[in-house]
């Protein structure tokens, strides 16, 4: 009654190794030496980082002069990421001791009022101040469709445990079998922010596997392209040829 | 705007969101009741509710963005506060408030729910008390504070669920709650039974990790901040517990054969799916269904139930006469030599069956005609001719497996006569195009025969309320769920019982003499006649549905058989059967990132595991630490070092060790005095917690999920040794010296512990321990009675034996070598590409290709190919083609070789020659 059960059904199979803790999700040059070895024994610590480069490249990508002044808390140590290079001492608001808990997520300190918390609000925030609402939508339908992605960001895609990146890959891929961009035919701010996500596991992949996401692969890799978009990151081969026309095996 | 589709189910929190929003911003859009496990949006890989289907066709799969898209309908905008609190709420309160829901609702612990939470209705009692308006983003109540309601309504609902000091959250929740909109949205939801249909929803939901969201499990020894902080009373009540000892429970009993139903004890009969004697199970059939069904005996058995463990060889049908006929035995010896293969496999792997039997025995017949004869009686089997190819050449009809082609669904071209191996669809034989026989490789010719059908149709209704009540109340994982709900969507059509065969139980009927029945309708019944052949009152365990409860453990492919068509069948014999209560089905297990596959000797078979030198309860330990529960997993060869390295060496190992090592060798090897401190009582209470933590996951067959617990217990241990560093203490004065001898009196208990929670998982390791502690034998009974309970087994004055290593470190260059005797994934996968052309460069990843050999080889195969065809066109003596052909599978061999490929030539490169 057993069948050879592996033999026969199964997905795409993919191995991601070492995906929780990678050291080179940016330039050196950003973080000093102690930074990095810090990294390595604090995986929370460097995604809050990397949300914070993630908005110093978005303002860039948008077209900001003076870059915004960011920080996250956590871990008792608190971190503050001022790419334009005038730094202040974070200043702690009453909700200081709570964040401490969130840990990752970045905070906007503005001078118009009470902070931003929160990768997608200020993301929007900073599209809306930029003068190009489009990014967040044409519709009301597209804004649910963007809105959709960025949640799936946070909620789905960061902090995944690796067993369930298999899954994530194989959704995406298949969302976008038939889309140009996550909105349909409009490059928006999910695009972004999922290929800031989405970034250190397509560059863990191997050329096979790529291959076997193709229409993500196709995605990222007009995404990484997209004139302004990677900033930061290094870029990630895609290969536009096939290598393994096998099909099935 | 009318055309728009909400689907919502019962129980499901967001769902509330978006009934509610769309009651206040009066958006129209039909509303649908969809079941939890069907799935809508297409590329989802998991069923989600609510999905709102818009005009355009495009799902929306979250229930915030559809509120705001409800709210932008309206013609209200979004403001950066809303979109603040929306994204606070889906990223930081749900993974807490999924976490609590699941100790509240389903473990009945509102206390721990409440701490869980306290910290994020701390910050909105913060935002609420501080901020200028009554609701969270405006005077007025806006589609955040009815999200929020909404999110937290199944526990705020409960009065006493805030503590006091959250005045403020309190107050803005009852005016939330009065809102029109809410109650309307709220009785709806009251008139569907709320609580009953939260516990369903929550119970489909994957296990809350059990801290924080940001500390997958795997990954925990690295994210120290995991740590969950201990309360005072529950410090307290681990040090009372502890103190309790052993008193004077009884040692329990000896397993004694026939193991029956006992009056008032709780009866588990447990089955593992059949095996197929054709064939040797590789790692993916062994943690599928014989290591996981052992681990839950293994377990019922120190939770002191009655249970019995039974399974056995399949051994009817086309795989094993197929087999026979390769191998040139009957298909009678075959079964006899893979049987005794499986029977020595699950030896060496401990699996403790209390019988592994078969399914070619009297019993069988006896039991199969009976229950064949009772359906036949009562109406539910039906006569039918069917067409069927039939090989002129070979004279008989080419049942399921004796026949391959193209499936028609997704046009897979090495599709089997029953099933696709590629999109796992049922197919009719006479549908598959360019059928071949498999024998001779002959096109057959489609004839009819009679046959009997299970009338399943008309058993559907029944079948639909029995498992309405089983689902309900068994534990079903949900891949079995979601499988059978959606055979009983697509609708039950009647199922051919009887086959065209020779090896089988014989259909009784004068009738159909001649035939016998199918092995999906036969083998099932093995578990009924194994038993039986275990013990004459096999019916005890059988006919009893009352005080039996049914687990029947397998892999996904076969829940529809175990889950409709077997029941049916017992359904439809009306004789009181024991049906299925608890149906634990996992994914499949990959190896390395290909598949098992024995034809082209990729991966590790039952039979080889054993060559490896890593020992049975390592590789049951890795098998158990990747069981594909809830999804595919892989097996690797670098990860399974790395585990066996990291977690059994230096932590679960190196505890245990340092433990016994400190007590021989500081205290002679007696377990010192101990006076608990503060400290010492906290380290009880993690370890008391992980030991309910792991009872209330095993008694739930989360098999995988509760060996993290064990691992834990250990970090915890390794650090309060660490932390207390009893060799520096022992050299100090008094005080100091009580301290080390309460830390290593401790840790010694905590070692006991270890050994039985291992039991299941680890036996020789957790027998080991045992004997290295001299441990009581009634020692894991008592920690093992209801809830869990750690108490201190070891005390004072207890002396243990010889201390020594439990693990050895696997060395990388060991593993590099079993990888390559296993078959290394890049060759293989290349293989395929390269199949006539000389590999280019790049994909050459073998260094002892040869070029120059291959071409000499390739011109070599096709003159030896030609002689072949040649042969057959003369019809040439059997014997002869047979050689020549034998000549063309070495030189092919040979030539894969040169290539830098594996040599075993795949069948479908095999079979276009």
């Amino acid at each position: 009654m057993q069948k050879t059960l592996s033999e026969s059904k199964r997905c795409s199979p993919i191995t991601v190794k070492s995906l929780p803790v990678r050291s080179n999700h940016g330039p050196a040059a950003l973080q000093s030496p102690s930074n990095r070895a810090e990294q390595r024994s604090c995986p929370q610590w460097r995604r809050a980082n990397m949300a914070l480069m993630e908005l110093a490249s978005l303002e860039k990508s948008l077209g900001f002069k003076k870059a915004n002044k960011y920080s996250t808390q956590g871990n008792n140590k608190s971190v503050q990421f001022d790419p334009g290079g005038d730094r202040k001492s974070m200043q702690r608001d009453e909700e200081g001791r709570y964040l401490e808990m969130l840990q990752q997520t970045p905070i906007l300190q503005s001078n118009k009022g009470a902070p931003l918390i929160g990768l997608v609000t200020i993301a929007s925030h900073l599209v809306q101040e930029a003068a190009q609402p489009e990014l967040l939508g044409r519709t009301a339908e597209q804004r649910a469709v963007v809105r959709q992605w960025l949640e799936y960001r946070v909620t789905q895609l960061d902090g995944c445990p690796k067993e369930d990146i298999r899954s994530i890959l194989k959704e995406l891929n298949q969302y976008l079998e038939d889309k140009v961009y996550l909105a349909g035919s409009d490059f928006t701010l999910a695009d972004i922010l999922l290929y800031y996500g989405v970034h250190h596991i397509m560059a863990d992949l191997s050329v096979q596997e790529k291959e076997q996401h193709m229409n993500l692969s196709r995605w990222f890799d007009h995404i990484q392209h997209y004139p302004g978009i990677r900033q930061h990151l290094p870029l990630v081969v895609v290969l536009r040829n096939r290598l393994y026309t096998g099909g099935h095996h | 705007m009318s055309e728009m589709k909400l689907f919502v189910s019962d129980g499901n929190p967001h769902c509330l969101k978006v009934l509610a929003v769309a009651e206040l911003t009066g958006v129209k859009c039909d509303i649908c009741h969809a079941s939890d496990d069907e799935r809508l949006v297409p590329f989802l890989s998991h069923p989600v509710r609510p999905v709102l289907l818009l005009p355009c066709g495009q799902h929306l799969f979250k229930a915030n963005p559809i509120c705001l898209y409800f709210l932008e309908v309206s013609g209200r905008d979004v403001c950066d506060l809303t979109s603040q609190w929306l994204e606070w709420e889906a990223a930081e309160l749900q993974p807490a408030l999924m976490q609590a829901l699941y100790q509240c609702v389903l473990l009945g612990k509102m206390t721990e729910a409440a701490n869980t939470l306290e910290g994020h209705l701390t910050y909105m009692e913060q935002r609420l008390s501080k901020g200028a308006t009554p609701f969270l983003a405006a005077e007025e109540a806006t589609v955040v504070d009815i999200v929020l309601w909404a999110a937290l309504y199944p526990l705020l609902s409960n009065s006493s669920f805030l503590p006091d000091k959250l005045q403020c959250v309190a107050r803005w929740f009852e005016q939330v709650n009065a809102l029109p909109v809410c109650q309307t949205v709220a009785q709806r939801v009251q008139q569907q039974k709320s609580l009953e249909s939260l516990k369903r929803f929550l119970q489909k939901q994957p296990l809350p990790p059990a801290r924080c969201r940001n500390a997958p499990l795997c990954n925990r020894a690295e994210e120290e901040d995991a740590e969950r902080e201990m309360t005072d009373e529950e410090i307290q009540a681990a040090g009372a517990t502890w103190s309790r000892g052993l008193a004077d429970r009884p040692t329990p009993a000896e397993r004694r054969h026939p193991i029956l139903p006992q009056e008032g004890k709780r009866n588990v009969l447990i089955t593992s799916a059949l095996p197929y004697v054709n064939n040797v199970p590789h790692l993916g059939n062994i943690i599928g269904c014989v290591l996981s069904a052992d681990v839950f005996a293994r377990y019922g058995r120190l939770r002191g139930w009655n249970a019995l463990f039974v399974c056995g060889t399949d051994e009817y049908g086309t795989a094993t006469e197929n087999k026979a006929r390769e191998e040139g035995l009957s298909p009678q010896e075959i079964c006899d030599k893979y049987h005794a293969v499986h029977a020595s496999i699950y030896k060496w792997f401990q699996i403790d069956f209390d019988h592994f039997g078969r399914t070619t025995t009297e019993k069988q017949t006896e039991i199969a005609q009976d229950i064949f004869w009772r359906l036949y009686d009562r109406g539910f089997l039906i006569p039918d001719t069917v067409d069927q190819l039939h090989c002129e050449n070979c004279q008989r009809f080419l049942a399921d497996r004796f026949v391959e082609g193209i499936c028609p669904n997704c046009r897979y071209p090495e599709a089997r006569g029953d099933q696709c191996d590629k999109c796992g669809r049922l197919i009719n034989a006479v549908e598959l195009k360019d059928p071949q026989c498999k024998v001779c490789k002959r096109t057959p010719v489609v004839r009819s025969s009679a046959h009997l059908f299970l009338d399943l149709p008309k058993l559907e209704s029944q079948l639909e309320q029995w498992l309405e009540q089983s689902m309900s109340t068994g534990n079903w994982t949900s891949n079995a769920r979601h499988i059978t709900r959606s055979w009983l969507r697509d609708g039950l059509k009647p199922r051919c019982i009887t086959r065209d065969l020779r090896w089988g139980t014989p259909v009784p009927h004068p009738d159909f003499s001649g035939k016998v029945f199918y092995v999906w309708f036969d083998a099932p019944i093995g578990y009924l006649s194994i038993t039986a052949s275990y013990t004459d009152e096999w019916e005890k365990w059988w006919k009893n549905p009352e005080k039996v409860e049914l687990y029947n453990f397998m892999a996904k492919d076969n829940v529809p058989f175990h889950s409709v068509v077997f029941p049916c069948s017992l359904l439809g014999a009306q004789d009181n059967y024991t049906l299925v209560s608890n149906l634990i089905a996992t994914e499949y297990l990959n190896y390395e990132d290909t598949k098992f596959s024995k034809s082209r000797g990729v991966g590790v078979f039952g039979d080889m595991a054993k060559d490896t030198d890593i020992p049975s309860d390592v590789w049951r330990f890795y098998l158990l630490y990747l069981r594909p529960e809830g999804q595919d997993s892989a097996f690797s060869w670098a990860d399974m070092a790395l585990k066996n390295n990291s977690e059994l060496l230096n932590n679960l190992g190196n505890f245990i060790n340092r433990a016994g090592m400190f007590a021989s060798k500081f205290f002679e090897g007696r377990v010192p005095q101990m006076e608990l401190q503060q400290e010492d009582k906290r380290l009880l209470a993690q370890v008391g917690f992980e030991l309910r933590q792991y009872i209330q996951l095993l008694d739930r067959v989360r098999i995988r999920d509760a060996l993290k617990c064990i691992l834990n217990i250990s970090r915890h241990g390794n650090q309060y040794i660490q932390v207390n560093e009893p060799w520096k203490k022992i050299k100090g004065g008094d005080e100091d010296r009580l301290r080390a001898g309460t830390v290593t009196g401790v840790s010694v208990n905590v070692a006991c512990l270890l050994s039985a929670m291992l039991r299941p998982y680890m036996p020789a390791v957790s027998a080991t321990i045992r004997e290295q502690l001299c441990a009581p034998a009634n020692c894991a009974d008592a920690m093992f009675q209801g809830a869990g309970s750690f108490v201190c087994t070891l005390p004072a004055g207890h002396r243990i034996g010889t201390i020594s290593p439990l693990f050895q470190k696997l060395e990388a260059e060991q593993i590099e070598s079993l990888k390559r005797r296993f078959g290394g994934q890049q060759i293989q996968s290349a293989a395929p590409a390269a199949a006539t052309v000389p590999a280019s460069p790049s994909a050459t990843i073998e260094t002892s290709a040869n070029p120059e050999r291959a071409k000499q080889l390739l011109q070599e195969v096709a003159e030896q190919g030609d002689r072949v065809r040649a042969l057959k066109a003369q019809k040439a003596e059997k014997t002869l083609i047979t050689a020549e052909v034998a000549k063309l599978l070495q030189l092919k061999k040979q030539l894969a070789a040169a290539e830098g490929k594996n040599p075993e030539p795949s069948p479908q490169k095999g079979k276009k020659k």
